[in-house]
């Protein structure tokens, strides 16, 4: 079986492994929590495979180099980070709802590598700049803290869904909020999926309305039926706990990430830091999640005003790993 | 001196205004804001480019704004020099500050705290409190480097410190920032950063530098001995690798072949594989044709011929206007102090006439038509040109692109990778974590409560007390 298939496969295996964590949720179900546990980590041992079989293919091609050199691989060993990272959490706080906002982060990631255009999923070889022991330790370490920013992210939205609206007056942040909402609409939609402007303005617009649609759903929703929903979310404490933990995590693979990238540029091109837009949007995202550790070290921030940054940190993230394909630059080999 | 006049003092504001956290974040933010309009307009671009993108007046305000260098312009430059004062101010105010509490002789332990805690895990063991305080000292200090027991009004407790040196961590992190940026300007005063692109066989020393109309002269000079590039089936560059000779004083010092990552380094200079491109063709890379095309015009009838041939062959020229030999082939051909380029030279034997010699270049086909009027000795009866050549084409040569940099402060830099890596694992991963083990003596039998701080990770220090607790709680059924 090729590599291609087995990963084509596995995105079907984590939609059911998230699938299962909703249906878990919803319906109060251990049986069916445990069983997406075992569908996750099937998922996982598939991915792994997936990869595996991928390098020894690129070696009977003749091209052997390890499969993190282009934006389809990079895509599924993100998600492989993500899924890995979760099952260990899941295995550590006993709860199993945020699999249910996370592995679906896991099966679109393997969807949008294996079905947007232009993502080749063709083993190609190496061009002469890629050739570095540099590049497993690069990709590697970038993808483990994007990975970890992933789920902080899943894990913010938890919280904010669990916090529930606030009862505070409308002040500027509520209208800032839905004009920042409709912004990174237009923005990923640019990034993610088609290829002008206009176009993508023109499909922010139901992205937005869905969204107000299962808020105000939500927001109608019976307080019994709520309140069972999310009695078995994990306590705020934690969720603002281990989405801090993950950041930190995070953070520490972007640093190493961004070192390694730039140890690399200095073997290959003679300069660790030419300010090149990667370069410079990897530095944008440090910027944002470092605000964020101070914020909440030096000036105690907490709970919501964490979540909202770590939200916007994680599209930073996303615009440093797509979004620089719109921009001219060296990194052009990771694009689309 | 009193309290107004510290305030007063200048200084003592400036510092102040440097240890503000607030003006961290300010300017991490301001420094991620700023840094994106450099990505969005394409930086150090020709001028004409720019004119032609933006229009005159645009180019001008981005100009001035230094927004077509952002980041080597006086503004981004102070905000990372503040960035850089603002850290070193923040850690040295804090760390003087709290160097003795982090740092004290006998660690203090506030049992009124610990009892306060909200979180505690409570047992009730067999036997009495004195029984057991050997083997909970020794489960302590097992676990915790600190490890002294205090008597309470109620018995006594059992206190473990560890980590209290990960407190450094974050000075750490700072520290390597600092670092980082100190490396970078001494890389930016000392060092340089330059092009140069040679033909394979030629040397140099002049080394164009980056984002500055200026050349750099070299010690010495970079000879390229060779160069060559090979593609993948799907015409991608498989491998370019340049051999080079760096020359001192007319000797080769050092040969080496350098592909993409892998440089050569002389005299703390270092010269990387970084580009390559086409050159055209050298008079001497023109192949020998091994098969052409000749075409005969006759004067007289008007008739026009076409006769295979090669170097070195004669061939007959109908209407017996004698034969044609077919001598030589030059690459180039000087003519009058012009070149001709590719030519072919061959020798008209004229019937009943003298033999001439005849020029045909393959640019120009009617040139021999001029042939009778530079020679007496040639009829004018036939006109000669060269239709087709048949070569293998010229092998396609590159030049090579060199990128030549030195740069002193990339050690100092790396120290700051190091730090960094080290640092933050310190500050995120690692606490300073203490624990009290209160037993609670009421008659013969006694109550233990244990509970625990840790400055950061409290999730973490929740289960790592759950944990001992458990432990201790087990020891009464051992030995």
């Amino acid at each position: 079986m090729s590599g291609s298939l087995i990963l084509s496969i596995v995105t079907f295996v984590y939609g059911l492994a998230g699938f299962l964590y909703v249906c878990a949720w919803i319906f109060r179900k251990q049986i069916l929590g445990r069983f997406a546990t075992w569908v996750a980590l099937v998922g996982l041992i598939g991915n792994t495979a997936g990869i595996l079989v991928r390098w020894i293919e690129s070696y009977q091609l003749g091209i052997g180099h390890a499969p993190f050199s282009n934006l389809y691989e990079s895509l599924v060993f993100f998600a492989w980070v993500i899924v890995l990272i979760y099952l260990i959490i899941e295995r550590k706080i006993e709860n199993r709802i945020i699999g249910a906002f996370t592995t679906p982060i896991a099966c679109l990631v393997m969807a949008y590598a294996s079905l947007k255009p232009g993502i080749t999923s063709a083993i190609q070889p190496l061009i002469p700049a890629l050739k570095s022991n540099w590049l497993i330790a690069h990709v590697i370490t970038c993808f483990i803290g994007y990975a970890a920013f992933a789920l902080a992210f899943g894990i913010s939205g938890m919280y904010l869904i669990k916090k529930g609206r606030d009862d505070d007056p409308v002040n500027w942040v509520q209208i800032v909020k839905p004009v920042v909402l409709f912004v990174f609409a237009v923005l990923f939609s640019r990034v993610l999926f088609v290829s002008s402007w206009l176009f993508a303005l023109l499909v922010a617009i139901p992205i937005c309305l869905v969204f107000y649609g299962i808020l105000l759903l939500a927001r109608n929703l019976p307080a019994e039926a709520k309140a069972k929903l999310l009695d078995r979310f994990p306590e705020p404490r934690i969720l603002d706990e281990l989405g801090y933990q993950l950041i930190l995590l995070g953070f520490l693979f972007l640093s190493i990430g961004i070192i390694t990238g730039a140890v690399w540029a200095n073997s290959a091109w003679g300069r660790y830091w030419g300010w090149d837009p990667k370069e410079t949007w990897s530095l944008i995202t440090w910027f944002v999640y470092a605000t964020l550790l101070h914020a909440r070290l030096m000036r105690g921030w907490h709970g919501k005003r964490i979540a909202f940054l770590s939200m916007i940190g994680f599209a930073a993230v996303l615009f440093t790993y797509f979004g620089v394909n719109l921009l001219p630059g060296l990194h052009s080999y990771g694009s689309f | 001196m009193g309290n107004q006049d510290i305030a007063a003092d200048p200084l003592n504001k400036i510092w102040k205004f440097f240890t503000s956290v607030r003006l961290t974040v300010v300017l991490l933010l301001t420094l991620a804001v700023t840094s994106i309009i450099g990505t969005l307009i394409p930086q150090n671009e020709a001028p004409q480019a720019y004119l032609k993108a933006f229009g005159p007046f645009l180019y001008r305000f981005f100009d001035l704004l230094g927004f077509l260098d952002l980041y080597h312009s006086w503004w981004f430059q102070t905000l990372m020099l503040l960035l850089a004062l603002n850290i070193l101010v923040c850690s040295i105010d804090r760390l003087s500050a709290t160097w003795r509490i982090i740092f004290p002789k006998r660690p203090k332990f506030n049992l009124a705290r610990f009892r306060r805690l909200e979180r505690k895990e409570e047992f009730t063991p067999n036997g009495s409190g004195e029984q057991l305080q050997t083997r909970y000292q020794t489960v302590v200090s097992d676990n915790f480097r600190y490890c002294r027991v205090e008597q309470t009004d109620s018995g006594y407790t059992v206190l473990g410190e560890k980590g209290r040196w990960t407190r450094i961590g974050v000075y750490v992190v700072h520290l390597s920032v600092i670092c980082m940026l100190v490396g970078g300007v001494i890389g930016t005063r000392f060092g340089f950063e330059g092009f140069l692109s040679l033909a394979p066989g030629e040397a140099s020393r002049q080394i164009q530098l980056h984002n500055r109309n200026q050349m750099l002269q070299l010690d010495f000079a970079i000879r390229c001995d060779d160069f060559k590039v090979s593609f993948y089936p799907n015409g991608a560059p498989e491998e370019f690798r340049s051999s080079l000779s760096i020359i001192e004083q007319d000797k080769v010092v050092k040969s080496q072949d350098i592909i993409v990552n892998d440089p050569l380094q002389y005299k703390g200079i270092r010269i990387f594989q970084s580009s390559y491109g086409p050159l055209p063709p050298r008079p001497q890379d023109v192949r020998m044709p091994n098969e052409l095309t000749l075409v005969f015009t006759s004067k007289t009838t008007g008739m026009i011929y076409q006769k295979k041939a090669a170097i070195g062959q004669r061939i007959k020229i109908p209407e017996n206007m004698g034969t044609f030999s077919v001598d030589e082939f030059k690459s180039s051909y000087d003519f009058r102090g012009q070149d001709l380029g590719a030519t072919i030279v061959g020798t008209l034997h004229q019937n009943g006439g003298a033999d001439v010699e005849v020029v045909l270049p393959v640019k120009f086909p009617s040139f021999d038509k001029m042939g009778p009027i530079f020679n007496q000795n040639r009829k004018d009866d036939v006109h000669i040109s060269v239709s087709g050549i048949k070569a293998q084409p010229a092998e396609q040569r590159y030049y090579t692109g060199l990128q030549v940099s030195r740069d002193p402060g990339v050690w100092v830099v790396y120290t700051g990778f190091i730090l960094i890596i080290i640092g933050c694992y310190i500050t995120f991963f690692m606490s300073h974590r203490q624990v009290c083990v209160d037993v609670i003596e009421s008659g013969p039998n006694c109550r233990v409560v244990v509970s625990g701080t840790a400055n950061k990770n409290k999730l973490g220090n929740e289960r790592k007390i759950k944990m001992l607790a458990q432990t201790l709680s087990e020891e009464k059924f051992g030995t």
